[in-house]
């Protein structure tokens, strides 16, 4: 269905970065010269999770003429912005700086992105939010780069990768979750790899049907992993966003998660409720891709499965193609669902942006 | 409700149990550091025999990383898929409220006292002098 209102909050629209030569004014000298001696400005480090020509990563009317689609700001604006009449809009660049190897050059591409999000786009409309890309290997680095951007009050998330060097709730990671619990910055958790792994439990998959269809399982992984080593107990107040991760496995995953801490839960004594109750208190989802079973009655069965309403999160995913027209959101929502998910979630989710509200 | 003579005082040692059957009713009496206490002898998630399962302590934390073992002998985990149970109160540790093994009350009683009356004792040879291990079903 269309968004029956104005003044949505989008949490997940991708502006994308054209090519790494844009980013040089964004480099101090040093690492200026770095890039320029090896060349590095000559390659794009997109994220190997999006490729640029999937289909599902460009919708047709979305995409410019030339160039990458999400990179051009007008076209943006107009038909995300102006096109769903957004109240605010979350920008999460999706790019290869997290997932490279040498922390200390991940974490220059970072800071050079971050300059350029505020620059380029937060400066231009005042509708636009964004989320802190950070070298996730690097917990200190990470932490001392959100520690940084968090004093523009228009960063309201920490972005990372799914699927990293290791599971996201080991206390390698932590320091990074406690300065962003301090900051009042939640962690979005965006579907994709940084592939030092397979992307699927299996193995290395041969197709991207393969690839993207098995993220929703590295989703549960996610969520084992923070909710067992006990991420949760020790940030109490930490917000998770987990984006363009499909919504319909959540149910299922709830179900197992809760049977099995039953009969394992002393290996885990931290944990004082269920999994699933974890979860509701601190786990929400972009609603965009739902992986919408075939009719409403079914939708609206998985939603009261989920039994919480506070976990959604409304989205565009522009300029990513799940759906056709104004159809972001899934039929078969209950109508008081609908203003929380467009609206109340978010701003419960993500403090600060009520600093500006 | 009567009270039925299941055991002699002393028979049940310090963290063990024994199955008794007053009234058609299997029960487990468990002796936890010298104080009785029944149970149900059927899980109520699946139904598996409780005596069966291990008498523990319990695993607790306050955070991340911090480990501590308490209540030494007073949780029954059961034997099919792990659920622990106090023996005390009959309550599920995942779910105190909602999941509940039934629980029944136990007393020591002695023979002289029993001799008084009214008690059932199908399986256990009174004599006044004893102590005996006395359940109300
Ligand atoms: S039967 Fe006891 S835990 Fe399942």
């Amino acid at each position: 269905m269309t968004i029956p209102m104005p003044g949505a909050i989008d949490c997940d629209i991708h502006p994308a970065l054209p090519d790494t030569r844009t980013l040089m004014p964004y480099l101090d000298d040093y690492w200026r010269a770095h890039f320029q001696m090896r060349g590095l400005d000559r390659d794009n480090y997109d994220a190997a999770a999006f490729p640029a020509n999937a289909p599902i990563n460009a919708r047709p009317d979305w995409k410019p003429a030339k160039g990458k689609a999400g990179a051009d700001f007008q076209m943006l604006k107009t038909q995300a912005l102006d096109g769903f009449g957004l109240k605010y809009a979350i920008c999460n660049v999706l790019h290869g700086a997290q997932a490279i190897f040498s922390e200390d050059l991940s974490a220059a591409f970072c800071r050079a992105i971050n300059d350029w999000v505020a620059k380029e786009w937060l400066d231009r409309d005042p509708r636009l939010r964004a989320s802190i890309v950070v070298p996730m290997h690097s917990p200190e680095l990470a932490a001392r780069e959100i520690e940084r951007c968090a004093v523009d009050a228009r960063f309201v998330q920490v972005l990372v990768w799914e699927m990293q060097e290791i599971p996201l709730g080991r206390r390698q990671h932590w320091p990074i979750y406690r300065v962003a619990e301090q900051l009042d910055l939640p962690i979005g958790i965006h579907a994709g790899s940084s592939y030092r792994h397979p992307p699927t439990n299996l193995g290395w998959p041969s197709y991207y049907l393969e690839d993207y269809a098995s993220w929703s399982t590295g989703f549960a992984g996610v969520l084992n992993s923070l909710i067992s080593e006990g991420v949760f107990v020790e940030f109490p107040r930490l917000k998770v966003v987990l984006m363009e991760s499909g919504v319909t496995w959540l149910p299922a995953w709830m179900w197992r998660a809760n049977k099995t801490w039953r009969g394992v839960r002393a290996e885990v004594p931290w944990l004082e409720k269920s999994p699933a109750d974890y979860a509701r208190e601190h786990v929400r989802l972009t609603a965009q891709p739902f992986d919408s079973p075939p009719n409403a009655a079914m939708t609206r069965k998985i939603v009261e499965q989920i039994d919480c309403e506070d976990m959604l999160l409304f989205s565009t995913d522009y300029p990513h193609w799940h759906y056709d027209g104004g159809d972001a959101l899934p039929d078969g929502l209950p109508d008081h669902l609908i203003q929380k998910i467009l609206v109340d979630n978010a701003m419960k989710t993500y403090p600060r942006l009520k600093d500006r509200a | 409700m009567a009270r039925h003579v299941v055991a002699t005082a002393g028979e049940i040692p310090v963290g063990g149990k024994k199955v008794v059957n007053p009234a058609g009713r299997e029960i487990c009496v468990f002796n936890v550091n010298g104080e009785h206490y029944a149970l149900i002898n059927r899980c109520p998630h699946e139904g598996a025999a409780l005596s069966y399962g291990p008498v523990v302590g319990c695993f607790e934390s306050k955070r991340p990383g911090e480990y501590a073992l308490t209540r030494h002998g007073e949780m029954l985990r059961c034997p099919w898929h792990g659920w622990e149970f106090d023996i005390k109160t009959g309550q599920s540790w995942c779910h105190p409220e909602s999941v509940k093994a039934r629980t029944y009350k136990v007393e020591v009683v002695a023979g002289s006292h029993l001799a008084k009356g009214p008690f059932v004792a199908e399986t256990v040879q009174v004599t006044v002098d004893g102590e005996y291990i006395v359940v109300e079903v």
